[in-house]
């Protein structure tokens, strides 16, 4: 016979200004199976906790509802409270008077009386419950990192500064991601790539960190500490392990008609090439649509070039298998395409350019050599016209509702960019509000306006048109109440950003969320901020939300502590509410089998007793409880009622059913 | 159809006295000319060896517990009992290796409870003339259209194709009602909430719970049924009144939704004629609807669309009343 105790929480006046405590302690001490029940202001302090314990001991309770939090927040501390006071720790049950009840009801009698009925709800549960011992299970020593941007590389250096083996996968053929397209980065203005590239060298150079460039998450099986990950290594179609990276074969190809992505398709590089001075791996790769070899069998000049016979034309794409501890996905972004934003003529004028493509137009190894010329024609722009906010903070479906949060501070490092190297350039900038938080951020904006004279227009441009080989920007100027049309030589539009399409099938092969805006979900948006909801998964960079560099950098190494305590780790206490098989019921149809996301369940052949001094051999389900997260698919997926989870019986949901629909 | 019978016999007795096969599954001769039933047939029993247009019964449910005896085992199925057969392989409720599948010809089954409700009693015998049905009676020849005779189940026949076979035996070309398996739903579906309602209750309140639905779907074979089971917390309930209306066939179609081949055995062996395979068949046409179309025990190995996840799945929120 069971002997529950009660314990109803105030959380100050959180619960007790919206739920009646005292009806609810009333009202739950007359349950069945209810031997104590107590109402307190904080149960989760040091002296609620002590009450707690001093009643499972006075009154002999063999299991304990808390009436409180969000078990989210509190069922741990209390499940250790039990267990410090001699019970087991899962003879706990929490019941939500808090997020679910008192903080959304507004009527005290309404709230009181659901208060009751969750209370009652966890009693109903908690007679069912049995004491249950969690398992433990290893650690893989190694981290996996998704994506080689400065987010990635960051985590990636601090993992293997802690001693632990760190692979990044990264999708493109050289890590250094968005941070290396950069020409210089505020507010300090230093050049991009002068402080990226030696943590891309040092990646390289690691003995702890092995980088898979030009590859993807092909699977990804298993669960925290011992993810099982299928890696794709794309056909380059040179081997890396020859490769010199001396250039011989780029200069060989006849195809140059090959758009450079690097440069934002802003020039052309040829068949086989190295995406920049300072790749990472700095190895060729073949574009198979542009070589002439690989489209119709004609040329193989590379190979005959190539001084260490590293091109292989025949290369297929290969598969790497790897076990790790845990996974860091730092995926990134791209800016926004432009095809509903055709008032801004982006798709009509070679001279309305993106900011990440002006990036590579200041840049020293960009399409102009770092002079600032314009596309269309090759000349110097003497008047420039930014329009901020593209596609961000639009609530009209053609953006984004969202701030892209860096466009305010990189337009107004261009503008003062370009004011300091080309002084004789008119520089004006469109924008709604100018936000600029952070350290030394404001002054600099301030710099751009006082120091170097950036013309700034509170206003959103209405259209840009061409009229006689000019750019017309018109637009309002809010404070001066008018419309105003601005020609133009180059007009730069700072496109809103949005997660890497990637995402969305990295975060179906990890089982994390996204939000609406294809952002990935944190576990806790204040409290745990670079954990996703999936145990061992952590999030970093711009796949979580738009932030700039020292943000990424910082988050990146939040995310490497995380996975660094939890690489640090021998054993894993795991789940003990799992699934478990009744084997006297199963069939072996193996839909369980089927529908169990972790790989959780496999078939074996049994021999059972049928009477009659008689066996016979089954086919059953077999769980094992290290892999087994406990989701619940199988048992709602089982048509013979074989699959049950421990602490989640379908009896016990049955019977908290029965209790909320009892009056 | 006789003809047939006589390939049938002949390839069932040749395989059993050459020892490829140790039994036979197929149907037997009763007291009647519409009383068959399944049977077991082995090298020294051939006897009662029937097929004629009133074995409609569906064999591969059989095979679960025939196949745990052990040896090999010769069964006849019609082109819809191969369907229901490749579903019971996807559950491993048959080794494949264990059965010999001869596909035979049917045109569709008939009903004896059809031709007696038109008042045609005595049956001695039917013969098959293309459209038409002679039935020989105690009180002489009575003709009737083969449409009008045909059992419940194959007056929608959902296919004429065999998912699975080793052999064939077919001699004519079979036809399909396909193009008219939804009409009853349909039917269903345009009444108010009210009058489906009533329409269910009235049918279902007339089930005597004598479990022949259960016992003869080829989806229903767990090893302990729900209904049989203490530890379920149904059987408790079973007592109540208003079970069979209000949760038996609602329980039981959940338990085959997605598994079911839509074979209509439970409404063919139904003593009260309740058309118990419309329930089943309405959540075969919302799969359809939202999923794509599908067809449980087309092939072995397919996930059925309720247990299975994709990236294209209709979202739940936006399908309101069965329509999209």
């Amino acid at each position: 016979m069971q002997r529950i105790g009660v314990f109803i929480c105030h959380c100050g006046s959180n619960i007790a200004a919206t739920v009646d405590v005292e009806r609810v302690t009333e009202a739950l001490a007359k349950e069945p199976g209810v031997v104590y029940a107590v109402n307190y202001q904080y149960m989760c302090s040091e002296n609620g906790q002590q009450l707690i314990k001093n009643a499972i001991a006075e009154h002999r309770l063999t299991g304990i509802v808390v009436c409180s939090c969000s078990p989210r927040m509190h069922e741990a501390t209390f499940r250790k409270t039990a267990e410090a006071a001699g019970l087991n720790a899962y003879m706990v049950e929490i019941a939500n008077i808090r997020e679910q009840c008192s903080w959304i009801h507004k009527d005290i009698e309404e709230a009181t009386e659901k208060a009751i009925v969750l209370a009652r709800t966890a009693v109903a549960k908690i007679l069912l419950d049995k004491p249950l011992t969690a398992g433990e299970t290893g650690v893989t020593k190694r981290a996996l990192v998704i994506g080689g941007g400065i987010a990635g590389i960051q985590a990636a250096l601090d993992i293997a500064d802690a001693g632990y083996e760190v692979d990044i996968v990264e999708k493109r053929p050289t890590i250094g991601g968005r941070m290396a397209q950069l020409d210089k980065t505020f507010p300090t203005l230093d050049c991009s790539a002068c402080i990226l590239t030696p943590k891309m060298v040092d990646c390289a150079q690691s003995d702890k960190i092995n980088i898979f460039s030009y590859s993807e998450v092909e699977e990804v099986k298993g669960f925290v500490g011992n993810f099982d990950v299928k890696i794709r290594k794309k056909a380059r179609h040179v081997d890396e392990t020859k490769c010199t990276g001396c250039g011989v074969c780029m200069a060989s190809c006849p195809s140059k008609k090959g758009l450079n992505e690097f440069n934002m398709n802003l020039n052309n590089r040829p068949a086989i090439y190295i995406p920049f001075a300072q790749a990472i791996p700095n190895v060729a790769i073949i574009d198979p649509e542009q070589c002439l070899k690989l489209k119709s069998d004609k040329c193989g000049l590379c190979q005959r070039k190539c001084g260490v016979g590293a091109i292989d034309y025949k290369q297929e794409d290969s598969f790497v298998e790897r076990k790790y501890g845990a996974i860091v996905v730092a995926t990134g972004f791209r800016p926004i395409k432009l095809d509903n934003f055709n008032e801004f003529g982006y798709a009509d004028n070679k001279d309305v350019v993106t900011s990440l493509e002006l990036e590579r137009l200041m840049n020293a190894a960009g399409p102009t050599k770092g002079t600032l010329l314009r596309p269309s024609d090759g000349k110097h722009p003497k008047v420039i016209t930014f329009i901020q906010c593209v596609g961000s903070r639009d609530v009209s479906g053609c953006g984004k509702p969202y701030c892209s949060k860096i466009c305010c501070m990189y337009t107004a490092k261009h503008a003062m960019l370009i004011r300091e190297k080309y002084p004789d350039t008119e520089v004006h900038v469109f924008y709604i509000d100018i936000r600029t938080p952070g350290k030394n951020y404001d002054e600099f904006y301030r710099r751009a306006v006082e120091q170097y004279g950036v013309d700034y227009i509170k206003g959103m441009v209405g259209k840009v048109y061409n009229e006689n080989g000019k750019l017309m920007v018109q637009g309002s100027d809010l404070l001066d109440n008018k419309q105003i049309v601005i020609p133009s030589d180059l007009v730069v539009l700072a496109t809103a950003i949005e997660p890497d399409p990637s995402v969305r099938d990295i975060a179906t092969k990890l089982t994390i969320s996204i939000d609406t805006n294809d952002f990935l979900t944190e576990a806790h948006a204040k409290l745990r901020p670079v954990e996703s909801p999936t145990a061992g998964v952590f999030l970093a960079g711009v796949c979580q939300g738009p932030k700039d560099v020292p943000e990424t950098v910082s988050q990146a190494s939040a995310c490497a502590s995380k996975v660094i305590g939890l690489l640090a780790k021998d054993k894993l206490k795991g789940n003990p509410c799992v699934s478990h098989v009744d084997e006297n019921m199963c069939t072996g149809c193996s839909q369980c089998e089927q529908v169990c996301p972790y790989g959780a369940i496999t078939y074996i052949d049994k021999e059972f007793r049928i009477g009659g001094g008689k066996t016979e051999t089954r086919r059953v389900a077999s769980v094992n409880p290290a892999v087994c997260q406990g989701c619940g698919a199988c048992t709602v997926t089982c048509p013979s009622g074989a699959m049950d989870l421990y602490g989640f019986s379908s009896a016990q949901i049955l019977k908290e059913v029965e209790a909320i629909c009892k009056r | 159809m006789q003809k047939i019978e006589e390939l049938m016999y002949k390839r069932a007795s040749e395989m059993l006295e050459s020892g490829e096969v140790d039994r036979v599954i197929a149907w037997k001769k009763g007291e009647t000319c519409y009383d068959v039933s399944p049977a077991t047939f082995t090298k020294d029993n051939l006897e009662g060896f029937v097929y004629d247009a009133f074995c409609g019964a569906n064999l591969s449910k059989y095979l679960v517990e025939e196949s745990k005896k052990g040896g090999k085992i010769l069964v006849f199925l019609k082109p819809c009992d191969t369907y229901s057969f490749n579903q019971l392989l996807s559950e491993h409720r048959i080794k494949r290796e264990n059965v010999y599948v001869i596909g035979i010809e049917c045109q569709g089954k008939i009903d004896a409870n059809k031709l007696q409700k038109k008042g045609i009693d005595g049956i001695l015998s039917v013969e098959e003339k293309g459209d038409k049905l002679t039935v020989k009676t105690l009180y002489g020849d009575k003709e009737i259209a083969f449409e009008e005779a045909l059992s419940v189940k194959c007056e929608t026949c959902k296919s004429k194709e065999f998912a699975v076979s080793d052999e064939t035996i077919v001699l004519n070309e079979m036809r399909d009602n396909r193009e008219k398996r939804f009409e009853a739903v349909e039917r269903l579906e345009k009444m108010t909430e009210e009058e489906r309602y009533a329409f269910w209750q009235a049918e279902l309140s007339k089930c005597i719970r004598c479990n022949a639905c259960r016992n003869v779907c080829p989806a229903c074979t767990c090893t302990h049924c729900v209904f049989d089971n203490d530890k379920s917390g149904i059987a408790g309930k079973a007592n109540a009144d208003s079970f069979e209306e209000k949760l038996f066939h609602i329980i039981r179609s959940y338990h085959v939704a997605g598994r079911c081949t839509d074979c209509g055995e439970c409404s063919r062996v139904c003593p009260q004629n309740i058309p118990l395979h419309l329930i089943n068949r309405k959540y075969i046409k919302d799969m359809n609807e939202f999923y794509g179309e599908y067809q449980a025990g087309a092939a072995v190995t397919a996930l059925n669309p309720i247990v299975d996840f994709t990236k294209e799945d209709v979202e739940a929120a936006t399908v309101v009343g069965g329509k999209k």
